[in-house]
């Protein structure tokens, strides 16, 4: 394999533009939209059921109407035989029984409960921000061990990639209204470390370079770098794509929106590891210096 | 340049990789579905003849044991499917008795060389296995002020009997309140009661011609209180659960007012709830005299809706905490009725008023404190409004034929179920604070299944797809890796069996997903290769210098996942603390793998040989 010199650098100025458009794009969207957060994080009752045929949606909406359950959305979930029933914040101990007992009654209807889920508004409450929380303290500790394992220029560069990275991902959920619940915030914070991995071994090679070569300039030298890692970053992806693929389709639906995030978010990570990162370190004026403190001659040289 | 290592370090490896399978291996054997038979009783045993008895009663109905055995817990019953261990509880708890309790389990079948190392599966978490979880908060307001009216009724006692002149007690948002007439009577009831109730903290104020001492909870005492009140909660919760039969429940606090209660395996999610969430106690009191009137008197309905009251003393006899030991029964007339024996302080109290008051009447009083919970619309948004309240209703009034000792029955229940639960909530003791459900899930066990099935397939053809890419795109190469891939699986199985570590789909999601990533270690130390031999480096140079130019990148790149992972573990609750722990793990492990074993099994193949060719 060769290595290619493919000049990534001469398109930051685009790239630039295309990053800034889709934060705007999505940060307009969250704020517009906002996200549609799943039961995990709004508190309410969700029930699963099964049936032997396929139900009519509509007629199983008339019979809850019938039933005295106002406020419910019906979905399917899966399948056309699996249904889910959804009610805001009503709920008393025998409400999943209750349900089902409704649904069964349409005659000879076979249902089976699957799951019942129930959690309290308060409950919901506090995961929202524990997941806020949860999100910020991953990133300010990948700050400081990125300050202090390559240099401060670095950890700005590899925190700003990743808040780009998961700003589009959230904004992809919120303009495409999919739900987010507790698994997605687990694959946007898979996304923080496998995006970080990315741009790390990215960095890792700038800083190699710029040890190892002199006479070059740093924007030549960030473009070999990206060049050089390349292979391994197209590489890697590509697996991690395929599983999340293998997951996406047959992973079942309760872990669907989990691999729909890692994918969409690899995508966005992958590209961010090869144009942000880079496109950072070279606006903030990276330089050998910052890596290798100056040699002593130089300084005696400067002396008159 | 010759790539080799010394002999021990591959002896070395091939420890680590043979303890890793061994393991693994308990993964491969799927639980039994079984009944688990014990007794809490003292007077029985399960031996040899219990198990003959429901071996029988599993024969006349028809269904298949696979096997029935002595375990040091009691008896276990193994049966060959999940419908056959279903249909069998109902007919083996029959044949038993009252005196057993019987449970679902899945009993493991690892084979005993491995069990007697301390190999066995991995857990499986609840939306692989099926059952429920449920959040519980416990009400700490209703808890303080629980306190304060048992404080109201000593401090009105102690201030009748110095004869210091109070209008009233109210307790308002954990404050008492009591109103004097006169200042006079302030200052004594303040300096009496500081002496006597040192718990709390008084201040005093005056409000039109009236004067008022406040008794509030000092922070130490609010603390004991609370503290005191999930320590109870946990106690009683565990007891409850037990009686249910469940196998390898959970019952566990989180923060500082939660309990997590989670058992495995229960189908019968109503019944679960209604007996972890009951709050129902029972009071003995004398009926009022007719002279008694006032404060002293309380009228309560009668329990069976027939619309007949009683009057009845305020004053408890004793309550359902003294209770030693319950169980339920049927009177001469079939009716339901529930045997109560005291312990000795109990009895001997319940004899003392009893002797006093032979002819009387006594009533039992049936209490539950529940919670009723309304949403209400301030400043357009919907917040959750609570409001406790109890449930009194007198169940029986007796006259009383003699005086009553450690042990009666009690009747006029209205169902054979309402006495038995009865029965076992007097067993468990009662709750010392209510508690309300704030989370509840319930998952069925076809879906448990079903998450399985999909788990294990996205498994295999996330393996498959990643092995085949590797080995079309590195050949020889790709082989290692792979080998280095399984091993990494195997090597994970075997870190989650041994930690005890719980696997859930987002777990075995993250399985898949590090089966991904786990080659990036292998792409860049490969990468690095090829690059040195385009250089022109001999493949012997190259092979060493890819492998240690790779390594601080893979360091630095895993480390800063690892955590994030750790963080996700942090925040995550149930399900995704499993996706958490397979995450880091699979980091773990697969740094050991990608790096150690593959440069192995590149060793012991080019290692000896002159520079060639390298097919990668």
């Amino acid at each position: 394999m060769k290595v290619t010199k493919i000049p990534f650098m001469a398109m930051r100025k685009v790239v630039a533009l295309i990053s800034i458009t889709l934060i705007l794009i999505s940060i307009a969207s969250l704020a517009t939209k906002g996200i549609k957060f799943g039961l995990d994080f709004t508190g309410g009752t969700l029930i699963e059921v099964s049936y032997q045929q396929a139900p009519q949606l509509d007629d199983v909406r008339g019979l809850l109407d019938k039933g005295g359950y106002s406020d419910v959305v019906v979905q399917n979930f899966g399948s056309p035989t699996d249904v889910v029933v959804r009610m805001a914040n009503a709920y008393t101990p025998e409400l999943g029984s209750q349900v089902l007992a409704t649904l069964e009654d349409s005659g000879n209807v076979s249902v089976s409960l699957k799951r019942s889920e129930f959690v309290g508004a308060q409950v919901g409450e506090e995961l929202r921000e524990q997941g806020g929380l949860g999100m910020l303290l991953a990133l300010l500790i990948v700050m400081i061990y990125v300050a202090v394992r390559f240099q401060f220029k670095f950890s700005v560069a590899s925190v700003v990639a990743l808040i780009h990275d998961v700003t589009i991902t959230l904004g992809f959920f919120s303009l495409f209204g999919y739900e987010f619940d507790l698994t997605v915030l687990a694959a946007i914070l898979a996304l923080i470390g496998y995006s970080l991995n990315d741009t790390i071994v990215v960095c890792d090679r700038i800083r190699e370079n710029f040890r190892i070569l002199r006479d070059i300039k740093p924007y030549d030298l960030i473009n070999l770098s990206i060049n050089q890692t390349l292979g391994r970053t197209i590489i890697t992806s590509l697996t991690t794509l395929f599983t999340l693929f293998v997951l996406f389709f047959y992973g079942g639906e309760s872990i669907h929106n989990f691999a729909l995030a890692l994918l969409f978010g690899i995508l966005i990570g992958t590209y961010s590891s090869i144009f942000v990162a880079a496109n950072l370190l070279l606006t903030m004026k990276v330089t050998r210096e910052d890596l290798i403190p100056a040699p002593k001659e130089q300084l005696e040289d400067e002396l008159p | 340049m010759l790539n080799k290592y010394p002999l021990w370090k591959y002896l070395l490896i091939l420890l680590v990789l043979a303890l890793g399978v061994i393991y693994a291996v308990p993964n491969l054997y799927p639980d039994d579905p079984a009944l688990q038979i014990s007794t809490q009783k003292a007077t029985a045993v399960v031996d040899e003849r219990t198990l003959e008895k429901a071996k029988k009663a599993l024969s006349d109905a028809d269904i298949n044991l696979k096997k029935a055995e002595l375990t040091s817990a009691g008896g276990t019953l193994r049966f060959n499917s999940g419908e056959d261990q279903l249909a069998a509880k109902p007919v083996v708890a029959a044949a038993l008795g009252d005196n057993y309790v019987t449970a679902l389990n899945l009993v493991p079948t690892t084979p005993n060389w491995l069990a007697s190392i301390g190999a066995g599966p991995a857990k499986l978490g609840l939306d692989l296995r099926g059952g429920v979880h449920f959040l519980l908060q416990v009400d700490m307001p209703a808890a303080l002020k629980q306190k304060l009216d048992v404080a109201s009724s000593e401090m009105k006692a102690a201030l009748r009997k110095d004869r210091v002149r109070y209008r009233s007690v109210t307790i308002d948002n954990g404050v008492l309140s009591i109103r004097f007439l006169q200042e006079g009577d302030l200052d004594r009831a303040e300096s009496l009661l500081k002496d006597q109730f040192g718990e709390y903290v008084y201040s005093t104020r005056q409000n039109g011609s009236d004067y008022y001492l406040d008794a509030g909870f000092t922070e130490a005492s609010r603390k004991s209180i609370e503290s005191y009140a999930i320590q109870q909660n946990l106690t009683t919760l565990r007891n409850r659960v037990n009686e249910l039969g469940v196998a390898e429940p959970l019952v566990q606090r989180q923060g500082s007012d939660r309990i997590v209660v989670e058992l495995p395996g229960v189908q019968d999610t109503a019944a679960a709830k209604r007996i972890i969430g009951a709050t129902a106690n029972l009071e003995f009191h004398l009926e009022a005299g007719l002279d008694d009137q006032g404060g002293d008197v309380e009228t309560l309905n009668f329990r069976n809706g027939s619309g007949r009251t009683a009057r009845l003393d305020r004053d408890i006899i004793i309550t359902g905490d003294s209770v030693s030991d319950a169980s339920s029964s049927f009177d001469e007339n079939g009716r339901p009725q529930v045997n109560i024996s005291l312990d000795s302080k109990g009895g001997q109290k319940m004899a003392k008023v009893t002797r006093a008051a032979v002819g009387r009447n006594m009533a039992v009083v049936f209490i539950e404190h529940k919670s009723r919970t309304r949403f209400v619309k301030t400043d357009g948004k919907l917040e959750e409004v609570r409001k406790s309240y109890s449930e009194k209703g007198i169940i029986s009034l007796a006259t009383i034929q003699t005086t009553l000792g450690n042990s009666f029955r009690i009747t006029g229940l209205d169902s054979p179920r309402e006495s038995s639960e009865l029965a076992l909530l007097l067993r468990a003791g009662a709750l010392a604070a209510p508690i309300y459900f704030v989370e509840e899930r319930t998952i069925g066990p076809s879906l448990g299944a079903e998450n399985i099935h999909l788990g294990m397939v996205s498994a295999q053809i996330g393996l498959l797809v990643v092995m085949l890419f590797m080995l079309v795109y590195y050949r020889v190469f790709g082989i290692f890796a792979n080998v280095s891939l399984v091993l990494n699986v195997v090597l994970l199985l075997a870190c989650m069996s041994v930690l005890g570590a719980t696997l859930t789909l987002p777990g075995i999601a993250g399985i898949v997903l590090t089966m991904g990533m786990a080659v990036d270690a292998n792409v860049l130390i490969f990468s690095r290769i090829k690059e040195e031999l385009a250089n022109g480096t001999p493949s012997h140079q190259a092979i060493h210098s890819g492998f240690n130019r790779a390594f601080t990148t893979i360091f630095d790149a895993n480390i800063t996942t690892l955590l994030v992972a750790v963080i996700l573990f942090a925040v995550g609750t149930g399900s995704v603390k499993g996706f958490a722990v397979t995450l880091s793990l699979g980091i773990l492990t697969s740094m050991f793998t990608a790096i150690v074993v593959t440069r192995a099994q590149v060793n012991l193949v080019y290692g000896g040989r002159p520079n060639k060719k390298l097919y990668i």
